[in-house]
């Protein structure tokens, strides 16, 4: 949240807001916590991993290291080729940070421009728009991705496109009713009647106070981007040459982890996916609360 | 009349639209959709004819509007791999779908509608203060994970129920609905079922409590509480029924969502299911047997919506008919 200090008042005291509620609930506060451990996790991951996480590992008298449970070696265990699940975990929290963070971004944008542009011009360019989003959240999610995928060759950005495509109007929708009702505010009229351009009132007057909600839908998208291509690289339709934790399930189930027992292989990064999309929804849970005060009693 | 109208008019575009997308997707993407077809060694010549064949020789618009009139007829295609028609593939995998959806729902707004009223009603108490943070997590956990860890214990470890399919090897039924109620099918249906259920409670739950709260606060509740009715029928009578509204619509949006929004469930299960033959179908490049899948999972979610919305004016008298779309 990088907004700069000359904004219209209202959304300063909202930042404020923000702030003051993130330290006092408990629950985003808990959020706020997980997302750090995983982004630190992502960025130190050369440090912190114990091996390369798809190299074949060898044991001292040369056999390779296959399905080893966890020991002092091993934190939790290798897979059926003798890869070192713990280190698999580590280099997954990394692109699920990329991919969740690239979506978000790229759902915020798009959503809060065409938000503006659809509720401040009204008129057709706002009925192209929305019958536009209409069609995007009337297209099967999942389906359509792996359709996508199937096209395209097996890439991380399938997800993130995919993701964007259909998850914007959501955003969009949203913004666009906040801004129905910030055009018709006295700051806005007074800007129109200096001479302020059209571009100018959007966004100057009018952007910085819609943003707090775009961040919202931005939190939960990160979770859903993570969780998405999870599913994806799951049914095998994700790039084979990059660790997720998509890849790591999908890795743990082909290979007959599952009537093996072989719970260290499997159990932990489902619990990270877990996690990660448990805390988008706890923050985003702090600031529903910001954004509807009704809510708060 | 007219809201129906308007809303009728708008799923018809906006299944256009999506039948039109697909056209392109399928007709401009990179890859020959005819490669994994003709084979290699045939001439210039016949491969030409069969491409004729197909009519692939034709101006783009031409093709779209034959496109058009077979979906219309419910003319799909035949499978490449298959050698079927794709739509007694896709009519054949529906009902087996539909079963899992169906109980998968049920069982999950039944849980959940019970679950969100109580969690309403004690408000504030340390099992509220429990159960939200655990509801969240189901919700963000994913089914497929999920379905892995209930296969590897229940059914690798204990025994308890098959690993995979919808049917024991061999087993034949004289008809559709014979083979959907016996008990060697249940058996097959727990382990997807309750995996389904598991991760769709959450909704109903987290619903039917905002809602509940919100309608505690309703005049008619209040004029309940002051005729002198007790808590437990103000809850029951006044406030969940019309509390139910909502958790209604969200049923049916589901219920359209989770045709196509299944896939993940119906691999790990090997469920035969809509989901699992839209993924070997792009897995093996079968571009008919994909494309009619995505069409079915899409008229199902379109559809659906619409009924939703149906049902929200028919049950809802606050709904304004005449909105301006």
């Amino acid at each position: 949240m990088t907004e700069k200090p000359d904004e219209s008042r209202p959304s300063v005291s909202r930042l404020r807001r923000f702030v003051k509620l993130t330290t006092g609930d408990p629950f985003a506060m808990a959020g706020v916590a997980i997302y750090l451990l995983f982004a630190l996790t992502a960025i130190f991951a050369d440090q912190i991993a114990t091996y390369n996480p798809l190299d074949i590992l060898f044991l001292p008298d040369g056999k390779v290291a296959a399905n080893r449970s966890p020991d002092g070696q091993f934190w939790l265990g290798t897979t059926n080729l003798g890869r070192d699940v713990f280190s698999q975990l580590v280099y997954g929290a990394r692109s699920a940070l990329m991919v969740g963070l690239s979506a978000a971004v790229m759902v915020v944008v798009v959503g809060t421009l065409v938000g503006l542009f659809s509720g401040y011009f009204g008129g057709w360019v706002d009925a192209v728009l929305m019958r536009l989003g209409d069609v995007a959240l009337s297209i099967p999610f999942l389906p359509f991705i792996i359709v996508l995928a199937a096209f395209l060759k097996p890439n991380v950005w399938n997800v993130v496109i995919g993701v964007s495509a259909l998850l914007w109007p959501n955003t969009g929708r949203i913004v666009r009713s906040q801004v129905l009702t910030l055009r018709e505010r006295s700051y806005v009229e007074a800007a129109k009647v200096s001479g302020a351009s059209h571009l100018q009132i959007l966004f100057t007057h009018i952007a910085p106070n819609v943003l707090p909600i775009s961040f919202l839908y931005g939190s939960i998208v990160i979770g859903w981007a993570i969780f998405t291509e999870a599913s994806v690289s799951f049914l095998g339709f994700g790039p084979s040459d990059s660790v997720s934790w998509g890849f790591m399930l999908q890795d743990a189930f082909v290979s007959q982890a599952l009537s093996r027992g072989a719970y260290y292989w499997f159990v932990p990064s489902g619990l990270c996916i877990m996690l990660v999309v448990t805390a988008g929804f706890f923050i985003s849970r702090g600031y529903e609360e910001l954004l509807f005060p009704k809510l708060r009693d | 009349m007219r809201f129906l109208a308007a809303r009728l008019a708008h799923s018809i575009f906006v299944l256009l639209a999506v039948v039109t997308l697909m056209f392109l997707m399928f007709r401009l993407m990179p890859g020959d959709p005819m490669a994994a077809y003709i084979s290699e060694a045939l001439s210039d010549e016949s491969r030409q004819s069969i491409r004729a064949q197909f009519g692939l020789d034709l101006p783009l618009w031409q093709q779209y509007f034959i496109y058009l009139a077979n979906v219309c007829q419910g003319e799909l295609g035949m499978s490449f791999f298959l050698k079927e028609p794709v739509w007694d593939i896709v009519m054949a995998a529906l009902p087996v779908t539909l079963a899992l959806t169906f109980s998968g729902l049920v069982l999950a707004y039944l849980f959940g509608v019970i679950a969100g009223a109580f969690l309403a009603w004690r408000r504030g108490s340390l099992v509220e203060g429990i159960s939200i943070p655990i509801v969240l997590a189901t919700r963000a956990a994913p089914e497929f994970w999920v379905g892995m860890i209930l296969l590897s214990v229940f059914a690798f470890s204990l025994g308890w129920f098959p690993s995979g399919g919808a049917a024991s090897p061999g087993s034949m039924y004289t008809s559709e609905w014979q083979r959907l109620l016996s008990l060697d099918f249940l058996h097959h249906l727990v382990l997807p079922v309750v995996t389904l259920a598991l991760y769709l409670q959450g909704l109903p739950l987290l619903l039917m409590r905002s809602t509940m709260l919100d309608v505690m606060h309703e005049e008619y509740v209040t004029m309940a509480r002051m005729k002198g009715l007790s808590t437990k029928r103000v809850v029951l009578n006044h406030a969940a029924r019309n509390a139910m509204l909502p958790v209604a619509t969200a049923f049916t949006l589901s219920l359209g969502q989770l045709v196509g929004g299944n896939v993940v469930i119906e691999m790990v299960f090997s469920w035969p299911g809509l989901g699992r033959i839209l993924v070997q179908a792009v897995s093996a490049s079968d571009y008919p047997l994909a494309q009619g899948a995505f069409l079915l999972v899409a008229f199902a979610l379109i559809s659906m919506n619409f009924v939703a919305d149906l049902f929200y004016a028919v049950l809802d008298p606050r709904v304004s008919h005449d909105r301006k779309a």
